[in-house]
This record gives structure tokens, sequence and C-alpha cells, in this order.
């Protein structure tokens, strides 16, 4: 495939995109000359340490922060705000507390006909598994599904690209590990782009057909990581372990505790 | 637990009350000098009004007072302090100005609505509108302030604008504390009107203690009509509290 091609496909492209803040009057840089491609389809993880900038880059793709320098394309056309064809999945408050569980997935759908709008909330109420809790309130739900409520809100709109900002990062770990194999059944399902953020380097290991690593701040992008294991990915064969070890190397993290 | 034990502790509030009474009547007994009417003074005096049918007619016309001052000050103040706390520069330029008329007892408007409406409903409507407008505009100001980002930007991520911004994510992320302000500045029109009553009109629950006392010095009305005051702002909280219940606003941003 050659260069042009490559490029036609991206469907989201990242070109030396920097962030830089004013905060006392100095200006801070966040992001710094970040580029890759995410194509259409593919899941990517942004592992990086703690206060790099993750979520700083997930708002810009989303629309929500312009950036300072380089540009943002989607489908080619340069990003100039938030849009309902990518939606941002938060890591908590995400879901509405004054809808109900059907309330929050039609957020989206007030333009639908009724009857489709039904059909639709229904679906992805059955695709998330929140069946028989259509009517409740979100303070009525766990954390593991109140961020499945948030992911069916997102799906409902029929997005390209799914933004998730560290969504299990408030969860248990045993919660943790059954919403990423949900994750992964409904990507598998519906084949959407996802932009995964964490900070979990098992997580990135057993979601992403690729991991892109940040550095610290000013965020750089320092390596790009493919992982070409098929789902479902067994953790503890040898190749799973040796790109582990490899993502927790780049990190600058020793492998003992 | 058994029927009667349930029963007997359903009671036990209202045994409390009776004791108290009981107290309140011998010590009243004890010391006829006319300090403190007793309560059975009271409860006669209580039904004198109603007899004469004057307890009704104040009680309602405090509430008309009260009814009119505070959905006005509401109408106002809500939307501004909505639209002040979502622009920060109009807060700058407002805020030193309310915090300036907030502390204003207003009860020091007396002189200015008389001056500007006469002897009247209008007087004390006005002072019950003073007395709601600020409280009101701060709640709206700080309700727009508490909201996390995070609804915003998820309104704003599926695409809301304009008016349905406003009416599906920022009203009812505000809802839950402009209620529960509401309920307190409801609290303080009804402190605000009896003292009104007793300057600038010639009815009301506040009218009917100056007089009681002015005209013959019938202390067990005064202390009726204080009775019936009480009754009526724990009723009006009552109320305001059943609303803070209702199920699409009883959640609050500490729980997730």
């Amino acid at each position: 495939m050659g260069a042009a091609e490559a490029a036609a496909q991206a469907k989201l492209r990242m070109d030396g995109v920097g962030r830089r803040f004013e905060r006392d009057g100095k200006s801070i840089a966040v992001l710094d000359g970040i580029s890759f491609d995410v194509s259409d389809g593919e899941f990517v993880c942004l592992v990086g340490p703690s206060g790099c900038g993750k979520s700083t880059l997930l708002n810009l793709m989303g629309g929500f922060l312009p950036p300072t320098s380089g540009s943002i394309l989607i489908d080619g056309e340069t990003v100039e705000g938030p849009d309902p064809r990518r939606i941002l999945v938060f890591q908590e408050r995400g879901v509405f507390p004054w809808l109900t569980v059907e309330g929050n997935i039609a957020f989206g759908l007030a333009k639908l006909p009724k009857a489709e709008r039904q059909e639709r909330v229904a679906h992805y109420v059955r695709m998330v598994q929140l069946e028989g809790f259509e009517r409740s309130y979100p303070s009525d739900l766990s954390g593991g599904m109140k961020q499945r409520l948030q992911v069916a809100r997102a799906l409902a709109v029929n997005p390209d690209i799914l933004y998730l900002d560290e969504p299990f990062g408030a969860l248990d770990s045993v919660t943790r590990l059954v919403m990423r194999a949900e994750l992964l059944r409904i990507w598998q399902t519906e084949r959407r782009t996802i932009v995964f953020v964490t900070h979990d380097i098992d997580e990135a290991v057993q979601l992403a057909d690729r991991v892109v690593v940040l550095s610290s701040r000013p965020a750089k992008v320092m390596d790009i990581l493919e992982i070409d294991i098929p789902h479902p990915r067994n953790i503890s064969s040898p190749r799973y372990l040796e790109l582990r070890d490899d993502l927790l190397g780049k990190i600058g993290l020793a492998h003992s505790v | 637990m058994s029927g009667t034990a349930r029963t007997f502790l359903a009671l036990r509030p209202f045994a409390f009350l009776g004791f108290l009474l009981l107290l309140w009547q011998l010590a009243v007994a004890l010391r006829p000098d006319g300090l403190m009417p007793g309560p059975v003074g009271v409860a006669l005096g209580v039904g004198e009004l109603l007899r004469h049918g004057l307890l009704l007619k104040y009680a309602v016309a405090s509430l008309f007072r009260v009814t009119w001052g505070f959905l006005l000050a509401a109408v106002l103040a809500i939307p501004l302090g909505l639209v002040i706390g979502w622009h920060r520069r109009a807060e700058w330029a407002i805020n030193p100005l309310a915090q300036i008329f907030r502390p204003i007892s207003p009860l020091a408007w007396i002189p200015i609505a008389i001056l500007w409406f006469g002897v009247g409903d209008l007087a004390a409507i006005f002072l019950i509108f003073v007395g709601c407008f600020f409280p009101l505009l701060l709640t709206a100001m700080s309700a727009v302030h508490r909201v996390p980002s995070v609804y915003l930007e998820v309104g704003r991520n599926f695409g809301l604008g304009g008016w349905d911004f406003v009416s599906r994510v920022l009203y009812p992320a505000v809802a839950p504390q402009l209620i529960t302000g509401a309920r307190i500045t409801l609290g303080i029109a009804w402190l605000v009107v009896v003292a009104a009553e007793m300057i600038s009109v010639n009815s009301g629950l506040g009218f009917l203690i100056i007089d009681a006392r002015n005209a013959g010095n019938r202390y067990d009305l005064v202390v009726a009509g204080m009775l019936v005051i009480g009754l009526i702002g724990l009723l009006l909280d009552v109320g305001m509290r059943s609303l803070e219940r209702v199920r699409s606003f009883r959640w609050s941003y500490s729980e997730d």
C-alpha cells in the first residue's frame, strides 16, 4: 500500500498537534508535535504516565479544545468542534442522574420518530445487558452498569468514532476485566473506530490493535506498538507477556515491584 | 413489633407535646399576672378568631402577598441569576451590587415601600419581593457554577445548542439546587410578611398580632396569631420538601 493510499484511508489523522495552556502568565506546553493515524474500525490505546496530557489529547480530538499548533483531520476534514459523529465517554459522572437508563440512551435520539427511538433504545439496552433496569435511575446502578450505560448512549447515535477517557479507571479490578471483555464484544459486533486512553499497561495490551506510547509532559509520541495477537487473547501466552514487558520498558518501569 | 407498641411509638411526640402544654398551663396558673396567656386561653382565642372569620381572612391575605412577592422574585431572579452565572463577565459586574444589597434586611425597605406604593398590598408584596430577590439570584448564580463540566460537555457532544441545551442539560442540572434555594427563600418570605403587615397594611396575620395588642392588650390573640403563623410556615416547608423528593430531582452531585 502506497503512502498516498494510506493517507486517504486514515479515519483520524493527528498531524503535529501541540497544545499550550496559559497559567499565571506563563505558557505551559502540554502536548508537543503529536502525529499518528488511526484507520477505520481500528482500536487504538493511548498510554502514558499520569498527568501527561492524555485527556487533553482526547479533548482536542473530540473538538472540545482547539489545538494551538498542527491539525486534526477526520475523514480528511479539520475538526472544528464537538460532533455527535464522535462521542467522548468519561471516567465518571458521564450519565445524567436526572434521566432513567432509557432516558439516557435516548438522549441523542430526540429527532428520531418515537417508534424508531424505542427500538434503538431497546437494542442498546440489550447490547449492554441492562434489561430490567430500563426505568432505573443511575443512582440505583453500580459503577460498571453506569459505564455500560454511557457506552450505550454513545453507540445509540451511531457515531464513527468512540473516544474513551479511562472509562474503567474508577471500577474495581474484577469489574474492570469484565468490562474489557464487554467492550471487545461490542467493538467486534459494531466495528467502530475506538481511541481509548488508559494508564494501565495490561488494559492496553488486552484491548488494542495498536498502542500509542506518550512521554511525560510535554507529551510526545515515543513509540507506536502493534499488538499482533488475535482476540480472544491469552493473557499468559509468551507473546502477550513479551509485548507487555516491551511496553513497560518503553514507559520506563522496572519489571519487579 | 406489635400494633399497640407501634401506636405508642407514633404517639410519643404528641405525648411530649401534651406534657409541655400541661407544664405551660400549670406555670400560668401559678403566676396569674397576665404576662403570658395559657394554652387554654390561646385555644379559646383561636376559636374566637375562627368564629369571626378573621383567621381565614387574614391567613389568606398573608398567603396572597407571599405568593405574589415570591413568584415575582422567582420569575425575575432565577432566569437572571442563571444568565449571570453562565457569563463570568456579567457576574464580575453584578456580584458587588448583589453582595451589597443582600445583607440589607428587607424591613429596611419599609419606608421606601410605603413612599412608593402607599399603605396596602403593593407595599407588602414589594417588601417580600425584595426579601426574596437577592437570595434567589445568588442561588441561581451558584447553581450554574456547581454544574459538573462533564454534563455540559456531554450536551455539546450530542450536538445540543440554544434552547435545547438549556432545557435538557442546564435546567435539569440546576433544578435540585434551585428547589432547595426556593424552599429556604419561601421561609424568608414568610418571616418578612409578618413584619411587613405590622406596619404597611391593615390585614393579615402580622396585622392581627399588632392589632390584638393595640386594641385591648389581647395577648391570648397575639399568641394565637403566632401559633397560626408557625403552623402555616411549617406547612409551606413541608410542601416545598415534597417537591425536593420528586424522583428526577432527588439526586445530588455527591452521589456517583
